[in-house]
Parts: C-alpha cells; sequence; structure tokens
C-alpha cells in the first residue's frame, strides 16, 4: 500500500462510502465492524482537520506580463 | 497652346494634395453611423474595416492604442458610431476615416452582436451539455480569474472561509473590463490550467452595466472556458445578466458569491455528518446485529427446519392415533372376552349340578324349565327326567 497523504476529500469519501456500505444489507458482521472502527477513527481525524482548517490565498503571478503587441 | 495648357495644369501630386488639404480641412471631425463588414485584426494591433449602408462604403482604420478603448470587439454587421477624421493617402489615391472612437449604434447592437457570436458558438458546439464537465464535490484547490482589488473577490473569499476553509485558491488576477480584458482573461485562464492540482476554476467579476461586462461575451473567453481541461464556473454579474462565458462554462453561478457556494461543500453539513457518524453508526451497527437475529428466525422457521418438526409431530399424532385404534379394539375385544367368560361361567354352573345328579339325584324338566318345587309340575304333560347319564322322556 502507497503512503500516499491522505486528503480531507479521501478521508471524507471513505467515510461516506463506509457509511454506505453499513447501511447495506450484504455486509458480514466482522466485516461490519472492522468498518465501523474504521470510521469512527476516520470522523475524529477529518474532525480535527476542520477544526483546525484555515483558508489559503495564493495569487498566481503573471508568468508573461500581458501585453496585446 | 499645349504649353500653356500644361503650364496652367496641375500634377497628380498638387490635386491630391489640394484634395488632401480640403477633405481633411473640411471633415477633420466627423461622426459616422454605419454597418462594420470585412473587419480584421492586424497582427500589429490595428483595426482595418469598412463602414457601409445600402449604397456607399468607406474604408476604415483604428490604430492600435486608440481601439484599446473600445470595450467590445467589432463583428461584421454590427451598427455602430464612430467619430475620427477623414484622412487622403496620395499615393494610392483613396481616402479613408482614421478613427478615434467607435461606440455600438445603440444597446440593440450589442444585444445582436451577442446573439450572433451565441448562434456561432452554439452552432460549433461550445454549449453542448456533453461537454460539460461535473463540478468537485470536495474541491482542494480552485484558481480563480477575476479583478484581485475587486469585490467579487472579497465576496468569494469570505463564503470560501465560511463554507470549506479546508480550501486553497490561487488568484489569477486579471483586468475585468476595458483594455484587453478579454484577452487577458483568457490568457489567466490557460495559466491556471497548467498549474497542477487545480480541481476547479472560477472565473467572473461583479455586477456592471452591459458594457462593464462585455469582456465576457468576448468569443476568445468563450474559447478559453471551452478549452480549460479544469472544469469552469462562470460568475458574472448579477443574477439577470447572462454572459457568453454563462453558456460556454460548466456551470453558470448568478453571482461570484454564488459560484463559491456552488463550488464548496458547507463545512456545517460535513461536521454534521462527522459528529453523527458514532450515533448512526452504532445505530446502523444495531439493525446489522438485529437483521442477523432475524435472518436466525427466519432460518428457525424455515421450511427444511419446519418440516422436520413436522415429520416429528405428525408421527406423534400417528402413534396417538394407533393407540386410540388399539384402545377401540382392545375394549371390544374386552367386552367380548367378557361376554364370553360369563356363558362359560354359567357353564360352569351347570357343571355343579352335574356333580349333584353324579350322586344320583334326577332333575325334572317340562316346557324346558327345571321344576324346583311340586305345584309346579302338571303331572299329566310331558317331563323330562334328567339323570346323570341320561334324559327320559315321559308323555
Amino acid at each position: 500500500m502507497t503512503k500516499k497523504k491522505e486528503t480531507f476529500e479521501d478521508m471524507l469519501k471513505r467515510l461516506e462510502q463506509i457509511s454506505h456500505l453499513l447501511e447495506s444489507e450484504n455486509i458480514g458482521l466482522d466485516e461490519s465492524l472492522k468498518l465501523y472502527e474504521e470510521g469512527i477513527i476516520l470522523s475524529k481525524k477529518c474532525y480535527a482537520k476542520l477544526e483546525e482548517a484555515e483558508l489559503k490565498i495564493t495569487e498566481l503571478k503573471k508568468q508573461n506580463e500581458f501585453n496585446p503587441e | 497652346m499645349v504649353e500653356k495648357e500644361t503650364h496652367n495644369a496641375l500634377t497628380v501630386s498638387e490635386i491630391s494634395s489640394l484634395i488632401k488639404q480640403s477633405l481633411e480641412d473640411e471633415f477633420s471631425n466627423v461622426s459616422v453611423v454605419g454597418e462594420i463588414s470585412n473587419f480584421k485584426a492586424h497582427y500589429s494591433g490595428h483595426w482595418y474595416f469598412t463602414l457601409k449602408d445600402a449604397s456607399a462604403q468607406i474604408n476604415c482604420t483604428m490604430w492600435k492604442g486608440l481601439n484599446s478603448y473600445v470595450f467590445f470587439k467589432p463583428q461584421d454587421g454590427m451598427k455602430v458610431i464612430i467619430s475620427g477624421r477623414v484622412t487622403v493617402y496620395p499615393p494610392r489615391g483613396n481616402y479613408q476615416i482614421d478613427i478615434r472612437s467607435m461606440k455600438p449604434a445603440g444597446e440593440g447592437e450589442l444585444q445582436a452582436a451577442f446573439e450572433r457570436l451565441k448562434k456561432k458558438l452554439a452552432a460549433e458546439g461550445l454549449f453542448d451539455e456533453v461537454y460539460k464537465k461535473p463540478i468537485p464535490e470536495y474541491p482542494n484547490r480552485i484558481g480563480i480569474v477575476t479583478a484581485i482589488n475587486g469585490a467579487a473577490f472579497q465576496d468569494m473569499i469570505s463564503v470560501a472561509k465560511r463554507r470549506y476553509p479546508l480550501l486553497e485558491i490561487i488568484i489569477a488576477s486579471s483586468k475585468v473590463q476595458g483594455e484587453g480584458a478579454a484577452e487577458e482573461i483568457a490568457l489567466r485562464i490557460q495559466e491556471l490550467n497548467k498549474l497542477p492540482g487545480i480541481d476547479l476554476l472560477i472565473v467572473g467579476r461583479g455586477g456592471g452595466s452591459l458594457e462593464d461586462l462585455w469582456a465576457f461575451n468576448e468569443e476568445i473567453v468563450a474559447r478559453a472556458i471551452f478549452n480549460s481541461s479544469v472544469p469552469v464556473i462562470s460568475a458574472v454579474g448579477h443574477e439577470i445578466d447572462f454572459t457568453i462565458s454563462d453558456f460556454a462554462a460548466d456551470l453558470r453561478a448568478p453571482t461570484p458569491s454564488a459560484a463559491m457556494e456552488l463550488a464548496t461543500p458547507d463545512i456545517n453539513e460535513i461536521f454534521a455528518f462527522i459528529n453523527e457518524f458514532p450515533y448512526t453508526f452504532a445505530k446502523n451497527m444495531d439493525d446489522i446485529i438485529n437483521v442477523r437475529f432475524d435472518k436466525l428466525n427466519s432460518i428457525k422457521n424455515s421450511y427444511g427446519f419446519r418440516t422436520t418438526r413436522d415429520l416429528v409431530k405428525n408421527r406423534s399424532q400417528f402413534l396417538d392415533n394407533l393407540f386410540y385404534k388399539f384402545d377401540n379394539t382392545f375394549s371390544k375385544k374386552i367386552l367380548k372376552y367378557r361376554t364370553e367368560a360369563e356363558l362359560l361361567s354359567k357353564h360352569l354352573e351347570s357343571f355343579d349340578t352335574n356333580r349333584i345328579l353324579k350322586k344320583g339325584f334326577a332333575l325334572v324338566k317340562q316346557k324346558d324349565k327345571f321344576i324346583k318345587r311340586a305345584a309346579e309340575l302338571d303331572a299329566s304333560g310331558k317331563m323330562i327326567i334328567k339323570f346323570f347319564d341320561n334324559e327320559i322322556t315321559l308323555n
């Protein structure tokens, strides 16, 4: 498994996926327990990330200074 | 004669010069209304076209420094009012109008230009639904093309802060009206497309007059939006303002603030979802467990198990029936045996008489009855005397 940096989007998507899986009927009991645990951990991580989030603004400098000529 | 005439005659240059002087003095400041045709924007930045009406036409030039003040890109067929001066160019023997300023002959002209471009781009498929890219649900980086000092940008920032502070915003500032605005907007869209990791672009500006918003009705902007590989939300002016950019974009937002709302998920909803997870999913786990209980019960009651159980039930019933039958037959038999026993015992009783007879007593029988007293005897009737060994009948 690649240790790629997990984005908030990835985590939230996974959480949503877990939520759908847990709502589906054909899921094994053992698997659902594992998913539940993963979900709890993920929701804590997401929460922390949201709490400390701060909007980042970067200005893209004009690469080729615009000139109609 | 010839010499004199020659002496009085003007050279071509002389007459040209006189014409030039005369025309340029007479028409140093004219205002002309006409329809543009053969419009050419030269690479140098100068504009060349013909201004015409039903029965005449005149060549026109507009130099680069001046045409940059024209807020729209002229199109063939557009009716404009120009002001300028007539110039004569002797080497070619022609005249033209050197244009100082140009404006549409009315708001209707802009509307018509808008419709023409819209029709043209629509025919090319630039507005087709099939090309519309989906807007990402959770964007990481949003590129914005607008004026960094504009109110629209500040509005978008405050919406982003409130709704989704996880966001990174890359602002590619651009002029949004006037000289070269359309070209710069298009260029900034292209530049943002070259940056890695941009999920979405918002291209727009705040409200203004039709003239102010015109850059977003230019073909070059529409094409840059259409060619963007990153999805684009167009956000120009107010709710009521529709621009060509709106049609070319993947999504139209009524205002820049609305664009940021459309671009971002609401952090409060995410909080709610995350906070609820332990509760809803504890409940889900309950459900999952209950479902298993139900399943267990339904298996217990399933046909397979039921038939086995019924089999046992049926056998037991069969046994009950059997017992009942046995019982019935036995009691009948018992009854029968009892009757037989009774008969037998009567028979046995009779053996007692035999014993007496053996000793030498005799019994008198008349009309099948044993006579027990002399008074019962009919002495004249038929009678049977029973001895041990035999019976004698007396008549």
